[in-house]
């Protein structure tokens, strides 16, 4: 079964209007014990990394979520602030991240630029393939994705990036490191590009 | 660099979509959820769905047909009408919705839009500004569909909202709506030269090379239209259109 997390933060449900477009039957959950059961993990978020990492304490989900992820090796796709939870913390608060990866989450800079690059970075962007994924398999050609955040994932390990995207220079939008991938960007409201990123993870990992 | 967004606004009236002119005389322009489908197959970068009734007739924002719509819609969706308290705006979320456009509700309770950032993040919260010159020449801020002349300064009100961390701006210009003679090129510089936050330009687009201009001149982060993607030729037949890919791409590199 492919759950999407639910621990308060997030538009679930477009997440789960877009699987059921591709014939993908998830479940929306936030219980330990029916996220023990997932075969596919799914960890959204839109919102404040410190109510993130809060709220998944608060619903007692870090414990079952590291045994599967880092024990039993499911595959499980962060979004957004989903993503940079996966992270050792952020910038934007004091709480530590989930740390599955060894990377930081950070700030745009906005004042440092001639041209203006106004904070949040909202809006579509053409993505770039560091790597070859099976995520990215028979992707469309000039794939774009749609941005909505304020703060990046900073530092990864170079052979982690999976995706980079320029705003105001280069930032890592998208990672993989075995069963742990994750987009900065919203793959449920990319249209046929995030159709076929759901596609890949569902039948490829 | 973030490729330019190019927004239709469909508004919303009761049960049926129409649209203005100058804030005036709505004519009915079809049904929301099959407009919403057909623009849904062309690609669009995202929507705003704006009921312009709901705040002056004191009604509730419609969820049930708002879950309609998100269920069909790939792309973001900004919603505004009707809203009164933060509250209000987790259901809204809750069936599919992103980003919540405040207009009246910021006017008048600067507490609600900072609460509601606070809550729901930035990126979530947009507040919209209708202008409207009055007979001097000078520019301010009218809420509810305009009825209401605030007589508030754009610019005061917009570096408010700045401070107050709202996400986004959309500048609307009540003069120019429906108009399709180009947007207010001039107030939108001066506001994009203020703010560090995306703003959005609407209200009196007729053609992509107009949506450049603005763009290019007035530093809008993205562009949103409704009568240049409802109407089609002089006598204003109703016909849904969008821009190619391509079309884009060309004019706006």
């Amino acid at each position: 079964m492919v759950i999407i997390i639910d621990y308060g933060l997030g538009n679930l449900g477009s997440i789960k209007n877009m699987l059921n477009k591709i014939g993908v039957n998830a479940e929306i959950s936030g219980d330990p014990v029916v996220i023990s059961s997932a075969t596919k993990l799914i960890l959204p978020g839109v919102g404040a990394f410190d109510n993130g990492m809060q709220n998944l304490t608060d619903l007692k989900l870090i414990e079952v979520l590291n045994k599967k992820v880092l024990e039993d090796k499911v595959p499980v796709l962060g979004i957004c602030l989903g993503m940079q939870l996966m992270t050792r913390g952020s910038e934007e608060g004091n709480l530590l991240g989930l740390g599955w990866v060894d990377a930081v989450t950070i700030k745009f800079n906005s004042t440092d630029s001639e041209r203006k690059f106004p904070i949040p970075h909202m809006g579509w962007e053409y993505v770039k393939a560091e790597k070859e994924s099976l995520l990215l398999k028979e992707m469309y050609d000039k794939p774009r994705f749609y941005f909505v955040h304020s703060y990046y994932v900073k530092a990864l390990r170079g052979d982690d990036v999976l995706i980079s995207t320029d705003y105001n220079g280069e930032f890592v939008s998208g990672f993989e490191k075995n069963n742990i991938l994750g987009v900065q960007f919203h793959p449920e409201k990319s249209h046929k590009f995030g159709m076929k990123l759901f596609k890949n993870f569902i039948e490829n990992y | 660099m973030a490729i330019t967004r190019v927004i239709p606004v469909l508004l919303l009236k009761n049960s049926g979509l129409v649209k203005t002119l100058k804030f005036k005389d709505p004519k009915y322009v079809g049904d929301p959820l099959n407009a919403v489908k057909i623009f849904n197959e062309k690609e669009v970068d995202e929507l705003i769905l704006l009921d312009i009734t709901a705040t002056t007739e004191n009604k509730k924002p419609q969820l049930e047909l708002l879950k309609e719509i998100a269920g069909e819609c790939f792309m973001p969706l900004t919603y505004g009408g009707g809203i009164k308290s933060s509250d209000e705006i987790k259901d809204i979320l809750k069936v599919g919705v992103e980003k919540i456009c405040l207009n009246s509700v910021a006017v008048e309770n600067a507490d609600m839009v900072k609460q509601s950032v606070r809550r729901y993040g930035s990126s979530t919260i947009c507040v919209s500004i209708d202008v409207k010159k009055n007979f001097f020449g000078k520019q301010e801020i009218h809420t509810h569909s305009g009825k209401t002349n605030t007589k508030i300064d754009p610019l005061t009100f917009a570096l408010q909202m700045d401070k107050l961390g709202v996400g986004e701006l959309i500048i609307n210009s009540i003069d120019r709506d429906g108009m399709m003679q180009g947007y207010d090129v001039e107030l939108m510089k001066k506001i994009t030269n203020a703010v560090n936050m995306p703003v959005i330009a609407c209200g009196g687009a007729g053609t992509v090379a107009q949506m450049k201009e603005v763009i290019q001149q007035g530093g809008a982060s993205a562009v949103a239209a409704g009568s240049m993607f409802v109407f089609h030729g002089k006598h204003r037949a109703v016909l849904i259109s969008y821009p190619s890919q391509e079309e884009m791409e060309s004019i706006f590199e």
